[in-house]
């Protein structure tokens, strides 16, 4: 078996419910992604997709299983992660770059340097010269870039981006999937992509893990073989729709 | 700003014909035009009794600021805290402040500190509801990327919750600064050594009814000067605010 950076083991999470009882939302989810590999989770709308990506990040302890990273029990625990929300959540009191620099900031590094090394990352991000402006000043697409510089530029072992796309609109969105195709191609980044777009999930993604409704499993696993760096050509390419054929079936089996 | 001028220019010509025209007396009601003679005449008076008025207030409301920052942090890190202070939060804005105010003199004196409880008692709780729910209007997804980021409830109180709570705060800060001034004429209304309000009282026992209303408009001069300067204090701690909604909304 190849190298494992992330293994998720046999999730299982229920939501105490007001009325009594509890409500299953997890029940038994497992996968795992190799160094360096980008994986994408889709499912049917309201399948848990948010509570397993909460899980994984360490926010929300599962009633059972376990989260890996590097073969160490990090089930519960939130520094092998770097996280981006849907909403990108940069802050108005703060500048692009003070926004960016707020991870290492959190984490006890001086602002002068936290800065420097947020700095470094605004030419790769096409943020260059919008380092003082304020988040309002900046477009939908560049705000999601700056929400993305600032989770990775914590250097954090995995990154997991909850839907980064998911409130842009359509050309921007696709705008944003071909330029992270080439920024991940530049870095080492190993992702979890939470996402409900299939075009998006086989554009970028290695794999793609495909959940269940809930309480939910993984239904099926793709593999998608297509060669790197990917362009927007390669969306209209025969093998690329018999893996979106593949994936919408695998969402469509009841 | 203008059509207000405009309103009150015209109110105030109403009033000055319909005090000549009925020759109503001057110790019933005075015309606007020797409210304004009078209070001129005896500006030194006046001003004598404006510096007393404005120190109280900014002892008491500074006072005020302190507990209730102090109280809405405290609440916003305990929940078991909010549980126990909200109700009596509540509960102090239900005190007759007409019948406690003349107790207070009777139970602390003529000096600062029953003003000081009187404004207190006004301005607190506007201060500290701003305050707690500003903090609490924080948004679950940023608490959560924060967690993520590692930050203790400390860091997250520090780098999320305290700049957001902002605008709340300048909002209440607002409310509460014209209570205060209200607050502390009361206070001294009912006894005090010198000051805007006993000063009132004092025209009023001696039917000066112009000298009244002329600490009438110094007071409300007062109360619109600290309103205005609360906009400029927002414009200096948090310039971020103006310049985002100056965009939105443009």
């Amino acid at each position: 078996m190849a190298e494992t950076k992330l293994l998720v083991d046999d999730l299982h999470l229920a939501y105490p419910v007001e009325a009594g009882g509890t409500l299953p939302v997890l029940a038994g989810v497992s996968f795992d992604i190799a160094p360096g590999e980008f994986v994408s989770v889709i499912g049917p709308s309201g399948c848990g997709k948010s509570t397993l990506f909460d899980v994984v990040a360490g926010l929300l302890r599962p009633d059972a299983g376990r989260v890996l990273v590097d073969g160490e029990d990090a089930t519960g625990r939130t520094e092998p992660f770097a996280y981006m929300p849907q909403q990108d959540l940069l802050f108005p009191w703060r500048t692009v770059l003070d926004n960016a620099a707020l991870g290492l900031q959190v984490a006890g590094m001086r602002r002068r340097a936290a800065r420097e090394r947020a700095r470094a990352l605004f030419g790769p991000f096409g943020l260059a010269g919008f380092e003082d402006a304020r988040p309002f000043e900046l477009s939908g697409g560049m705000r999601q870039r700056a929400a993305l510089l600032r989770t990775v530029v914590l250097d954090r072992p995995v990154l997991l981006l909850d839907e980064p796309f998911g409130a842009l609109d359509s050309l921007t969105r696709t705008d944003m999937q071909t330029w992270l195709e080439d920024v991940r191609a530049r870095f080492d980044w190993t992702v979890l992509l939470i996402t409900h777009d299939i075009r998006e999930a086989a554009f970028l993604s290695d794999r793609v893990v495909v959940l269940g409704s809930r309480p939910t499993r993984v239904r099926r696993e793709a593999v998608v073989d297509l060669p790197r760096p990917r362009s927007l050509a390669d969306i209209t390419s025969p093998r690329f729709a018999a893996v979106e054929e593949e994936l919408l079936a695998a969402l469509r089996t009841p | 700003m203008a059509p207000s001028l405009v309103l009150v220019g015209l109110g105030l010509a109403v009033w000055q014909w319909y005090v000549a025209a009925n020759d109503v007396r001057p110790q019933v009601l005075p015309s606007p035009l020797r409210v304004v003679e009078q209070g001129w005449a005896f500006r030194a008076q006046i001003w004598a009794n404006t510096v007393p008025t404005l120190q109280v207030t900014a002892v008491g409301f500074a006072v005020s600021l302190a507990l209730a920052w102090a109280l809405a942090v405290a609440v916003d890190f305990s929940p078991w805290l909010r549980r126990a202070l909200t109700p009596l939060l509540v509960a102090s804005q239900t005190l007759p402040i007409i019948a406690i105010a003349p107790l207070l003199i009777i139970w602390f004196g003529f000096g600062l500190f029953p003003k000081v409880v009187v404004i207190a008692l006004v301005t607190f709780f506007p201060v500290a509801v701003g305050l707690i729910e500003g903090f609490a209007a924080t948004e679950r997804q940023a608490s959560n990327l924060l967690r993520s980021m590692g930050a203790s409830r400390w860091k997250e109180f520090r780098y999320v919750r305290l700049p957001g709570a902002m605008p709340y705060f300048f909002t209440a800060l607002r409310i509460g600064i014209t209570y205060a001034v209200t607050g502390a004429i009361f206070a001294e209304y009912v006894g005090a050594q010198a000051g805007l309000g006993i000063f009132m009282n004092l025209q009023k026992n001696s039917f000066r009814t112009d000298l009244v209303l002329a600490a009438v408009v110094v007071t409300a001069l007062l109360s619109v000067a600290l309103f205005a300067l609360t906009y400029l204090v927002q414009r200096l701690v948090i310039p971020w605010y103006g310049a985002e909604r100056r965009v939105t909304r443009g």
